[in-house]
């Protein structure tokens, strides 16, 4: 048993992702910049990954451990995805103002 | 013994012909559509008559030959997979020969090259040759199939295709605005005759359990005591069925309209062939007429009255083509009637002399339009005897035939059928009545048309008739042979020859005193139309007119073809479309269905206009809406769960985290 295991109770590394899910979450609605956005997804998958880590470890289930690879790989194909259009949209419009991102508007 | 006649290539040869020049004709010179078109119709023709020669080498006994290369009849050809099997239905593509169906098949194939050639020089002006001949070839193929079809619904099959050749091919001037009204008129006035039959079949199948001809026959045989009842139903539906396609009382009406076909169409499809299948369909399936004597009697009495109805409208026909129209439908009133009287043999030897004379009257007066460019009207005619003189032969020796004079075709068979109606009793003396009032109209007609055409002066200047090519005389020549010998057979051996489909004809077994005293009243009654002919339409040529004048509203009534187009109209056709353009067209149509769909689109619009506030183009709101969904959600499974305080399942956790 190592010393994280019976120092730290889950239930802190529980508040500690909620805590950067939220901020990510009140970054993702207040900020208006994309790229900050962009940082604050990256945020909230983190933090998700962070509980799945924690949870695994206490259980001793190496499932948890699975799935957090599995986000790590969505993270990444997101993040060249999501750059790529950000460039793009950069190219065309001068600007990352989301709310000057409006084309698909009725 | 088993040598195979491959009757199966005598409908597919004119298939492959359809296919050839419908598909590639447009594209191919006009010398290789006729050798495609030609060629078809003349193996199978051959194949025919290789299978009537193999056939008949057992019959008469050959030395030479030896018993190997004969085979016998009924002889059945079935394609080894089943076409349709359901349930305890089986239907076969089996082709099944026997005496009925090979006399039926010689005439449609011989009486169908012969006109074949005729076309080629008839249509040889024309545009869409190729399409022509393949209509021609798919007629054949449908016609052939029909005669060679083992069970009821292969038979139903060549029975709609025949109706789809016919209608194609009376549109086939289909610019011509009455060419298209007539060819839907003739397939629409078909689905009436074609639900009987389809009615009859169903009905067959209910009954039987079956569909083969052969089945049929053994199921009725096991059941000897059953008359009437359902196989009355049976009949009656089947004779609805054959009335539409052979144009009989009251489904007659199609037949003259579809004159406005080419000529050698109106030969080979509404006079020899297509319009005898009815009369085919009901000596096909005598075993089930001869068990209801009153769709028996119904069949000789449609037939009766179709006969002398159609002779009187064609008193007073001035359309060359519409005249021999309303002769058709009355000789196949005559071959009605015969059924009628369960003389199936002399049915069947009327319709093939018929074939014989009627193909001929028909391609003579082909002829004849074709000499005067395109006119029909007898009344502009005249004077052609000198012009058309392989016309005017052959078309005397047609009249004369149709007209019942001996020695020629029709003498024989009409009498055949007038001495089968003659010995059945009270009732039968009055069709045989009928049957002689009409052979004397018949006679009078015929004459009237005759000395219109060829006799007198040409009431026309403008026009310089000119005999047609070789390829057009030479069908009339061989026709004209056939319709002079037809007959020569004679009923006895012709009924002996069918006796194995459908029993022997009366005259067979009884006195020949009564058959030449009424064999002379024939004779009587066709001489009689002749001279009253000549009075009327040579000698005193402006007698029709003052008799006309004298009897305005009996000349009216014929002129008019008794108004019963104008009846239908008004009884049914306007009806019909009133019903359907103001129930089903306004009320059902627009107000019902038009107003469902109106009320679905109001709905559809209307949400449509208040969920698109959501739809503002701003990211953030999006995920302003996501973020607050997803908390309600989990709010709502913690609350579900009854798990709002955390605390227990937590420290439970952590209790054993301990």
């Amino acid at each position: 048993m190592s010393f994280l295991a019976h120092d730290v109770p889950l239930t802190w590394y529980l508040l500690l992702s909620a805590v950067l899910f939220s901020l990510g979450v009140v970054g993702f609605l207040i900020k208006r910049n994309i790229i900050t956005m962009f940082m604050s997804i990256e945020l909230m998958l983190n933090a998700v990954n962070l509980s799945f880590v924690a949870f695994a470890y206490q259980w001793h289930e190496v499932k948890g451990q699975i799935f957090v690879f599995f986000v790590m790989m969505v993270a990444a194909a997101e993040a060249a995805v999501g750059l790529a259009i950000i460039i793009a949209v950069f190219r065309v419009r001068a600007t990352l103002a989301v709310d000057r991102i409006n084309l698909m508007k009725l | 013994m088993n040598q195979s006649l491959h009757i199966w290539l005598i409908p597919l040869l004119p298939f492959a012909g359809f296919l050839l020049n419908g598909i590639l004709g447009s594209r191919m010179p006009r010398w290789l559509v006729s050798t495609i078109g030609l060629l078809a119709p003349f193996f199978s023709f051959v194949l025919v008559l290789n299978a009537y020669a193999l056939t008949s080498i057992s019959a008469v006994s050959c030395t030479g030959c030896g018993s190997a290369t004969a085979v016998a009849l009924p002889y059945v050809e079935t394609f080894p997979h089943p076409w349709i099997a359901v349930g305890g239905l089986r239907a076969d593509f089996s082709f099944f020969l026997d005496p009925l169906s090979l006399v039926m098949l010689l005439v449609v194939a011989g009486v169908g090259f012969l006109i074949h050639i005729y076309s080629v020089g008839y249509m040889a002006h024309e545009e869409g040759y190729a399409r022509y001949f393949s209509f021609l070839n798919l007629f054949l193929f449908f016609m052939t199939v029909l005669v060679l079809a083992g069970n009821v619904l292969l038979m139903f099959v060549g029975w709609e295709g025949v109706g789809l050749a016919s209608y194609l091919l009376i549109g086939f001037w289909f610019q011509k605005q009455s060419a298209a009204a007539a060819g839907k008129k003739a397939f629409i006035v078909n689905r009436i005759g074609d639900f009987g039959f389809l009615i009859g079949i169903f009905l067959i199948l209910v009954n039987f359990g079956t569909l083969n001809f052969n089945q049929i026959a053994v199921g009725l045989a096991l059941r000897a005591g059953w008359h009437g009842g359902v196989l009355t139903a049976i009949c009656l539906c089947l004779l609805l069925g054959a009335a539409g396609k052979s144009a009989q009382l009251p489904l007659y009406v199609w037949l003259p309209d579809a004159m406005e076909g080419p000529t050698p169409v109106s030969a080979l499809i509404h006079a020899a062939t297509m319009v005898t299948a009815g009369v085919y369909m009901i000596a096909r399936t005598d075993f089930l007429f001869n068990r209801s004597p009153f769709a028996l009697a119904t069949v000789a009495i449609v037939g009766a009255a179709t006969a002398i109805f159609a002779a009187t409208i064609a008193l007073a026909q001035n359309d060359i083509k519409r005249v021999l129209a309303y002769s058709t439908i009355s000789q196949l009133g005559y071959m009605f009637l015969a059924c009628g009287v369960a003389a199936y043999s002399a049915a069947i030897f009327h319709l093939v002399t018929h074939a014989f004379f009627k193909a001929l009257l028909f391609l003579a007066a082909g002829s004849v339009i074709h000499a005067m460019g395109g006119e029909q009207d007898m009344r502009k005619m005249g004077g052609l005897r000198k012009k058309l003189p392989v016309t005017f032969w052959t078309m005397t020796i047609a009249v004369f035939t149709i007209a019942g004079f001996p020695p020629l075709a029709a003498f024989f068979s009409k009498d055949a059928i007038l001495y089968a109606a003659f010995v059945q009793g009270t009732g039968g003396k009055i069709l045989w009545f009928v049957g002689l009032l009409t052979a004397m109209l018949t006679a009078l007609y015929m004459f009237r048309l005759w000395y219109m055409t060829f006799f007198g002066e040409s009431r026309t200047a403008d026009v310089h008739p000119h005999e047609s090519p070789w390829s057009m005389r030479a069908p009339l020549v061989i026709l004209a042979l056939l319709s002079i010998c037809g007959g020569w057979i004679g009923i006895e051996s012709f009924s002996a020859y069918l006796a194995p489909s459908v029993g022997l004809h009366p005259a067979v077994s009884s006195n020949p005193h009564l058959e030449l005293i009424l064999a002379i009243f024939a004779f009587l009654a066709a001489l009689e139309g002749w001279l009253i002919a000549d009075k009327y339409y040579r000698r005193k040529t402006e007698r029709p007119a003052q008799l006309a004048a004298a009897l305005p509203a009996g000349y009216k009534l014929l002129a008019n073809k008794y108004y019963v187009d104008e009846i239908y109209d008004t009884v049914l056709v306007k009806p019909l479309f009133a019903v359907s353009r103001y129930v089903l067209g306004w009320i059902v149509d627009t107000a019902i269905l038009g107003g469902i769909a109106w009320l679905l689109a109001g709905v559809a619009n209307l949400s449509g206009m208040i969920l698109q506030r959501w739809q503002s183009g701003n990211l953030r709101s999006y995920a302003a809406w996501l973020t607050a969904a997803a908390a309600a959600v989990l709010l709502f499974i913690l609350i579900a769960q009854g798990a709002i305080p955390m605390a227990e399942p937590l420290t439970h956790i952590m209790g054993a985290g301990h």
